[in-house]
């Protein structure tokens, strides 16, 4: 049980924080617009430079290899949908980390997803 | 810089984002079945786990299509705001659900999937709000 909740905050958190990491990677890299192998490779050469993708990447292993360690334990169908609180996380990095402005209605649709895995999580018992 | 509406190509990319997601995290459970329960983390025992994990084709296929999940993920960050496409990509919970029941014959109880529908109703409210809200550098439009 405790090793469960380890390996959870470990998804939510690190897996997050890494998330939040590679997304400012990518403002600085700025819009994709074209699709072609040339153009994604130019934009992936782009998104190594950034520190901000490195560190994002080693946040994501951590959460990754937690995810597959939380997989050996509990049903797909009851991991993913308890890993949704980290939107709560998420949208709070997206304001003050990234700068995003989180309108009201988003902040709705959030409190809704996180509400949502609540029901989630009573369901399994 | 005024707040844009969600484009065709932001979809599409959320689009791949809940096919490749939720078939990664699938793939990567029927992987670690086969694995076995991790049930504490000494270094013995890790380095045991890993050597199974890697040495399993559909752990890899799993890594596989995460990566293009990844792939997809990283694209759409360089326009969308993160706080829009996180709960966008939360179809994926429905995703996973139907797969993990379907597929890998896991049972979900009747309040499970009442959940999974509050989820999908809040990606709805977001999806419905503006798409960025910052300016990339380099980006005038």
């Amino acid at each position: 049980m405790i090793l469960e909740f380890v390996l959870f905050f470990l998804i939510m958190v690190s897996g997050t924080a890494g998330e939040l990491c590679v997304a400012r990677a990518m403002k600085s890299v700025g819009e994709v617009h074209s699709f072609t192998p040339a153009a994604i490779g130019r934009a992936f050469r782009q998104a190594v430079r950034e520190g901000w993708m490195w560190l994002g990447v080693l946040l994501m292993a951590i959460g990754f290899f937690s995810l597959l360690g939380v997989l050996s334990l509990e049903n797909v169908s009851f991991v993913v949908p308890v890993t949704a609180f980290s939107y709560a996380v998420g949208t709070l990095g997206g304001k003050f980390f990234l700068g995003e402005k989180v309108t009201t209605q988003r902040w709705m649709g959030v409190l809704l997803v996180c509400f949502g895995v609540a029901l989630v999580i009573i369901g399994k018992h | 810089m005024t707040p844009s509406r969600p484009r065709l190509k932001s979809y599409i990319f959320i689009l791949l984002m809940v096919i490749f997601g939720p078939l990664g995290n699938v793939l990567l459970s029927k992987g670690m079945r086969s694995v076995g329960a991790v049930t504490n983390l000494n270094v013995a025992q890790l380095f045991h786990v890993a050597e199974q994990v890697f040495s399993s084709g559909t752990i890899w296929l799993g890594i596989v299509s995460m990566l293009l999940f990844f792939v997809a993920y990283m694209l759409v960050l360089s326009w969308a705001d993160y706080s829009w496409v996180l709960p966008a990509s939360a179809v994926a919970y429905a995703t996973v659900a139907l797969l993990g029941h379907f597929a890998l014959g896991e049972a979900v109880a009747p309040l499970r999937w009442v959940g999974i529908a509050v989820i999908c109703v809040g990606v709805f409210v977001v999806g419905q709000t503006p798409h960025s809200t910052t300016q990339p550098p380099g980006d005038s439009a």
